[in-house]
């Protein structure tokens, strides 16, 4: 069963980093500059993952974060609770709507990012350092297998915007 | 095979449930129920729900949202629903009208709550076309600057579901309710919910006229098919939407003083 972690929202303005992903030859008309990390590993829903040991870091990406605007409150599960590839761990709630998170490791939820509780708003000013979400100790370490590098996320975010 | 015809051959198929008086809570359950555990698209077209009830989004805390002494004086429900959104009072004079889609059900639509929300205000652009100056202002549905159609959506991976209370019309005294909340939209200006809410009634001839034309421009996207609510299969699935308690109530009463 989740834990909820209340929020109070916070005014946090939505702060993108640019670097290079560059959708437009016209910065002013374009869509918002998202930020992608090299060494993090991705899903196509929008999800990265950082693989350090035997522990591995779960958050969204800039792209999903700009998209999805100011978040006001996240729900994400206890530790100890198990988590599988591709499903639906917590949810964050932006402008009205709830948006599944989705795990891109099976494993254990080991540890639990609580500054969400309070300050739900890192996930758009820090989407992959403060807004880190869950720390999972991997089942299957091949999972990372068939997720995308960051040139094949870039790309992703490109295709997928440009279609729309 | 004429055009019509060729056009719809292409247009995805939306299960269309009918729905009188069902209670909100019930039709919550069903609508949660269809995003998780069903492949298809719905449209659920619920008139009225049985008993004033107050409806809270996901994150939505009592003492913020609702004077709760009146509430429990009163005894009006409290539900917290599975979707985002912000807090209203429904009753039997209130339309609810939700869509249940799934990723490719309406073409080029990126799953998030902006172009999700700006395609539904397309939609009842519309609809409404005829009757006033509708539009989707900072995601709420008004007349000029009056709302009478509160939204909220929920987005899993490849579905989503968008869905709205309209007020056909409603009782004054049960938005006293409600307090003023501490997000609101820039439009509201710091208006009471008596000043920035309008009764659709006032506007539109009939609640079947307003129905018939949401399906209407429901068609030119979707092909409808009636489906009664005893013929929707079972699955099991346990609901978040729910009742809170009357002690849960009590007990956010006296540790915030609210």
């Amino acid at each position: 069963m989740a834990s909820k972690f209340w929020a109070s929202s916070a005014a946090n303005a939505l702060k993108i980093s640019c670097s290079g992903t560059k959708i437009s030859a016209f910065p002013a008309l374009s869509r918002c500059f998202s930020s992608v990390l090299d060494g993090l590993k991705y899903t196509k829903s929008h999800e990265w993952v950082k693989h350090e040991g035997s522990v591995a870091t779960v958050g969204i990406t800039d792209h999903a974060q700009g998209h999805l605007g100011e978040v006001v409150f996240v729900e994400l599960p206890e530790k100890g609770v198990a988590v599988t590839q591709g499903k639906g761990f917590g949810a964050v709630e932006s402008v009205k709507a709830t948006s599944d998170i989705n795990c891109p490791i099976s494993g254990e939820v080991i540890d639990v990012n609580t500054k969400l509780t309070e300050t739900p708003g890192l996930i758009n000013s820090s989407p992959y350092e403060d807004g880190w979400m869950i720390k999972v100790k991997p089942s299957s370490p091949s999972d990372l297998d068939s997720l995308l590098d960051s040139s094949s996320y870039t790309k992703h975010c490109e295709e997928e915007d440009a279609a729309h | 095979m004429n055009l019509n015809n060729a056009k719809k051959a292409v247009l995805p198929i939306m299960n269309l449930v009918r729905m009188q008086g069902v209670p909100i809570l019930d039709q919550l359950h069903l609508e949660e129920r269809l995003l998780r555990c069903d492949l298809k698209n719905w449209c659920i077209v619920n008139v009225g729900t049985p008993q004033p009830t107050i409806v809270m989004g996901i994150s939505g805390k009592p003492s913020e949202l609702i004077n709760i002494k009146s509430v429990i004086h009163n005894q009006v429900p409290v539900i917290r629903r599975f979707t985002g959104g912000g807090t209203v009072i429904v009753d039997k004079e209130t339309i609810f009208v939700t869509l249940i889609c799934n990723r490719e059900a309406v073409p080029l639509l990126q799953l998030y709550p902006q172009p999700i929300m700006s395609w539904t205000g397309m939609l009842y652009q519309d609809v409404l076309r005829d009757f006033g100056k509708f539009s989707l202002r900072e995601n709420d549905y008004v007349f000029d600057n009056l709302k009478f159609g509160g939204n909220a959506q929920s987005i899993t991976k490849n579905k989503w579901i968008h869905h709205t209370s309209f007020l056909w019309d409603y009782d004054a005294r049960n938005m006293n309710c409600l307090k003023h909340p501490q997000r609101t939209p820039k439009y509201r200006s710091d208006r009471s919910h008596i000043e920035f809410l309008c009764r659709m009634k006032d506007i539109i001839p009939s609640k079947s006229i307003f129905i018939e034309k949401t399906l209407n421009s429901l068609q030119k996207h979707f092909v409808l098919q009636s489906i009664k609510l005893d013929d929707i299969s079972n699955a099991p699935y346990a609901p978040s939407s729910r009742l809170l308690t009357r002690q849960e109530l009590e007990h956010e009463l006296l540790s915030t003083g609210a």
